[in-house]
């Protein structure tokens, strides 16, 4: 069912409102300018909350905003897919922003304005993506997102940073040209834009397009869930401050990458399609050989950003590859992974963010024995890692429970192996980390303390929610019943 | 009055320019004011036709009452009404930021001239755009061209080189057209441009007509800076006073390109001028494009960057045309008009720079952003427009072309298209770069940039076109171009 709303347009607007009261405030009234920060990430958090309840009774809120070109429209739509994406977003970004507060002003940042203007900006473009209702419109969003998020990658603006900014650039501006490419070329293939459940190019379409169309979408867009080979902007990406990191890879970037691959995947495909196109095993061991190569490649990294990211490209795979099971549970195990990877990568950033501040260490050969000086932010990183091994009660158990689940269902013993394997090489880098933070005894730890509130405080509320959802997985947020929704939904075109 | 305006649009800037020379004599600081009124004018007058056009249809307006083949005819269609209209509006927007500008860069006694001369200038471009005829399209199109050398000439050191170089080949360009002019008055004996088209098809197979079409596609080519004809360009505009080259830039080349276009459609039938062109157009284009951007990456003045991008938008607008697909045009033009307003833009932002800083190399742009947020907000909107980024202009006609040259099933265009827009991210970039990521808290803030009132006025007008192009793309599409499109 779908309903006429302006809901959609003004939750998209709020971020952006929220960026000019940013750029209007400045860095001459800094307090009012964080204020604005706070209020517009509440406001945005409680807006998407009051569409869940309409989206929860399967009601699509609709808004289009203008005619864009002929027969396209710039439309907004939510559904359960775009919730998801949505709730994630805009909770985190609350936690976040109390964060990135904490985390510039003790680090006396430079130009404050344009590092919250731009993720304010970057957020605008998140939200824009979970609840476009076309391609064009998500790939309006997407851009928006790309282009906003460059001076936050380039924020130290020494070489490095901004070596790494223009990689960051090349690889996904490359990437959003395949992808405009196959827009374009999908459309006028088939004459349609908008998304539909279970997809809507039709069955039987030539399979010499269908395969081009694929190859496009998944390696444009996949540039920006750091698919390998096009990882490599994500780990040199780590220079940007810690907050960055985490709107990189838990808030926004990365996650919008990977939902819109999911969204390619699963609405404009669909599996019918994408299962008569006998590609799945070919793209799904392309997509296993990331999970696998990235996790092997954090076990050699000494420093804890990195490492982290690595991890990141991996969980990115993880879900990408979730959709390419093509299985009700595969899809539900993907959908859920989104916000529950999200949830505890965002921990995680914030405890080496935290650590970065306190102590200035940046390697894991350095936190021997920390975890007794900061045991509030060791013990939250410590929960996280476990939770991304998918140790229950924890929520990562849940997502990768219903990956293994969806291989199973196809019968396809290579990616349950991949899932496993893959946790298990999790273990292998993240469980060091904790056993030389608590059991590794330290030198100079003299003057070490504790994170001050503000830094801790949303750590450990996320640390918390992650246990949390583990064991109530549909806490006010509702995953559970999304990520079956539209697991129902997309399959129900029938298999 | 409304029959009236196709010859008002013209007449007005002429008549200024001889008002504006002679009250100059007489009080400089009048040539301001007057100069003003004339864009102002002419605005209007083209609005009021574009909406005229777009709600009555076409107009047709013999000069001096005689009918045409026989006389002049001007005749304003929906293409030329949309063209008329970016045009007389974008002069309207760079002139506003005139004040202080073209005062600081020449000397007094030249006011009179140069201001006369932007007026007469005007005229040729708005004049070319109106006529339907072959030979007053000539007259007019060395109108525009003269004025264009005096102005350039009046720049810096070594201008007058410049200038002299572009005569040169700009009157080549003229002679070529004209040779062609001569072509088809000798085979049809009408210069008219209704009854050539009516008169040529018969004659398609001919040698001499065929001459005649590559003289005037030549002809043009030069005047337009079609790759490889493009040399000229960057010198003549970045030896020209700034404000000159924000004058001229976003529009002399884009008129020519709209002469191309009639010259391919109007004159002659589309199918057989594209398949003469044929699919040698596209790919000269898609060297042209990817030539362009890597030179525009080599250099290192603003507005030397900004004139080989300009070359490798042209490139673009030709790739459009060479996929042969309604599609294609339509990207094509509505590119014509966003880039009149994407470069004007960046040229009034280089105008906004050398008046503040007096300098335009790209190492001096380090930490503009803390120095005059707003050119640098000018300039990041301009350039995120080039390189096609939505929801600004430049994606929507970046769409049509690419749209256009896959249904023409034109890979090579496409990827020249794509691989184009890269190249020209990077040159963006590199200078938006410099502008928002240079050192420094050193420069304190300045109250509205230290510019004058009217440079304001432009740059903020011009960004926010860029955005309300965007918007509107599918109106002008739907209104103004698609009733044009002869395929």
């Amino acid at each position: 069912m779908v309903r006429e709303s302006l809901l959609p347009l003004f939750e998209v607007l709020l971020p952006l409102s929220g960026a000019m009261g940013i750029l209007i405030f400045g860095e001459r009234w800094r307090n009012l300018r964080e204020a604005t920060t706070i209020a517009a990430s509440i406001l945005t958090f409680l807006g998407a909350l009051m569409m869940l309840e309409p989206v929860m009774e399967g009601i699509n809120l609709r808004s289009e905003i203008f005619v864009a070109l002929p027969g396209i429209s710039f439309l907004l739509k939510v559904d359960m897919m775009g919730m998801v994406f949505l709730l994630l977003t805009s909770s985190l970004w609350v936690v976040i922003s109390i964060y990135s507060i904490g985390h510039m002003r003790s680090l006396c940042e430079h130009a404050q304005t344009r590092f919250y203007l731009c993720f304010a900006m970057a957020i605008f473009g998140a939200v824009g993506v979970a609840l476009s209702g076309n391609l064009l419109s998500l790939f309006v969003f997407y851009e928006i997102l790309t282009v906003s998020t460059f001076p936050l990658v380039a924020h130290h603006e020494d070489e490095e940073a901004i070596l790494a900014g223009r990689k960051y650039l090349a690889y996904l501006l490359g990437g959003a040209s395949l992808a405009f490419f196959a827009i374009l070329y999908g459309w006028e293939s088939f004459g349609r834009m908008e998304f539909a459940p279970s997809g809507f190019i039709p069955l039987g379409s030539p399979k010499g397009v269908l395969l081009v169309l694929l190859l496009a979408f998944i390696l444009g867009f996949g540039s920006k869930a750091a698919l390998m080979p096009l990882h490599e902007w994500l780990p040199s990406a780590m220079v940007a401050p810690t907050p960055v990191s985490a709107l990189l890879h838990a808030v926004a970037v990365v996650k919008a990458g990977v939902f819109t691959c999911l969204r390619v995947l699963l609405f404009v495909f669909g599996p019918e399609v994408l299962s008569s196109m006998g590609v799945s095993l070919g793209f799904g061991i392309f997509v296993a050989f990331t999970v696998i190569v990235a996790n092997l490649l954090a076990l050699r990294e000494d420093h804890l950003k990195r490492r982290l990211a690595f991890s990141t490209i991996n969980n990115l795979s993880v879900i990408l590859l979730g959709g390419f099971l093509l299985s009700e549970s595969g899809i539900r195990g993907a959908v859920l992974h989104i916000p529950f990877h999200g949830l505890m990568k965002i921990t995680l950033f914030m405890c080496a963010g935290t650590i970065y501040v306190q102590t200035g260490k940046e390697y894991v050969s350095e936190l021997d024995g920390i975890g007794h000086r900061m045991p509030l932010t060791m013990g939250a990183f410590a929960l996280c890692a476990l939770g991304l091994c998918g140790i229950p009660p924890i929520c990562g158990f849940l997502s990768k429970w219903f990956l293994c689940l969806g291989a199973l269902e196809v019968k396809q013993w290579v990616f349950l192996m991949v899932f496993l394997l893959s946790s298990f090489l999790d273990a292998a880098y993240f469980l060091p980390i904790v056993y030389r933070a608590f059991f590794c005894p330290g030198k100079d730890l003299g003057g070490i303390r504790e994170a001050p509130p503000i830094m801790a405080l949303p750590l450990v509320a996320t640390a918390i929610g992650s246990v949390l959802l583990g064991i109530f997985p549909n806490l006010l947020f509702h995953f559970w019943d999304l990520a079956q929704g539209v697991a129902m939904l997309v399959m129900g075109g029938g298999m | 009055m409304g029959e009236q305006l196709p010859a008002l649009i013209v007449a007005t800037p002429l008549l200024f320019s001889f008002a504006i020379y002679l009250a100059g004599l007489w009080r400089r600081r009048l040539c301001y004011p007057l100069f003003l009124t004339s864009l102002a004018l002419s605005a209007i007058f083209s609005l009021w036709l574009f909406f005229r056009v777009m709600i009555f249809g076409p107009i047709s307006y013999p000069i001096g009452g005689w009918e045409p083949p026989w006389g002049i005819e001007y005749r304003v269609d929906h293409l030329s009404a949309l063209i008329i209209a970016s045009v007389a509006t974008v002069a309207l927007l760079v002139g506003l930021s005139f004040r202080g500008r073209v005062e600081g860069e020449t000397e007094p006694s030249r006011w009179s001239q140069i201001y006369a001369l932007f007026s007469l200038q005007l005229c040729g471009l708005l004049g070319m755009t109106v006529t339907g005829d072959v030979f007053n399209l000539y007259v007019l199109l060395e109108i525009a061209s003269f004025s264009a050398y005096a102005i350039i000439a009046m720049g810096e050191r070594g201008a007058e080189f410049f200038a002299f170089r572009y005569l040169i080949f700009g009157t080549i360009g003229a002679c070529c057209y004209l040779l062609g002019v001569g072509h088809l008055y000798i085979l049809t004996g009408s210069l008219n441009m209704a009854d050539l088209s009516r008169l040529l098809p018969p004659l398609y197979p001919s040698r001499a007509l065929l001459v005649g079409f590559a003289l005037l596609v030549l002809g043009i080519g030069i005047k337009m800076a079609a790759f490889p004809l493009h040399t000229w360009l960057p010198d003549a505009y970045t030896e020209a006073p700034s404000s000159a080259s924000a004058f001229l830039a976003p529009l002399s080349t884009k008129v020519a390109s709209y002469v191309f276009l009639r010259i391919l459609t109007g004159i002659f039938s589309p199918h057989f001028s594209l398949t003469s062109l044929g699919d040698a157009m596209g790919w000269v284009a898609l060297a042209g494009a990817i030539f362009a951007s890597l030179m525009a990456l080599a250099q290192q003045r603003l507005r030397r960057v900004l004139c080989y991008l300009i070359v490798s938008e042209i490139s673009f607008l030709l790739m459009g045309v060479a996929s042969r697909t309604a599609d294609g045009l339509r990207g094509a033009v509505l590119h014509l008009v966003n880039d009149m307003f994407m470069m004007g833009c960046l040229f009034t932002g280089a105008c906004a720079i050398l008046h503040q800083l007096g300098r335009e190399e790209l190492v001096a742009l380090k930490g503009l952003c803390r120095k005059m947020p707003l050119t640098s907000a000018a300039l990041l909107l301009g350039g995120l427009s080039i390189i096609g980024t939505p929801p600004l202009c430049g994606f929507f006609s970046k769409w049509y072309l690419v749209l256009g040259a896959i249904e023409a099933r034109m890979w090579h265009i496409v990827i020249g298209l794509l691989v184009g827009s890269l190249l020209n991210t990077i040159v963006i970039f590199r200078i938006l770069e410099k502008v928002y990521l240079g050192a420094g808290h050193q420069h304190g803030r300045l109250y509205w940039d230290g510019l004058p009132k009217g440079m304001v006025m432009g740059l903020v007008i011009f960004s926010l076109s860029l955005i309300l192009l965007g918007v509107f793309a599918s109106e002008i599409v739907a209104k103004a171009i698609d009733p044009w499109i002869p395929l």
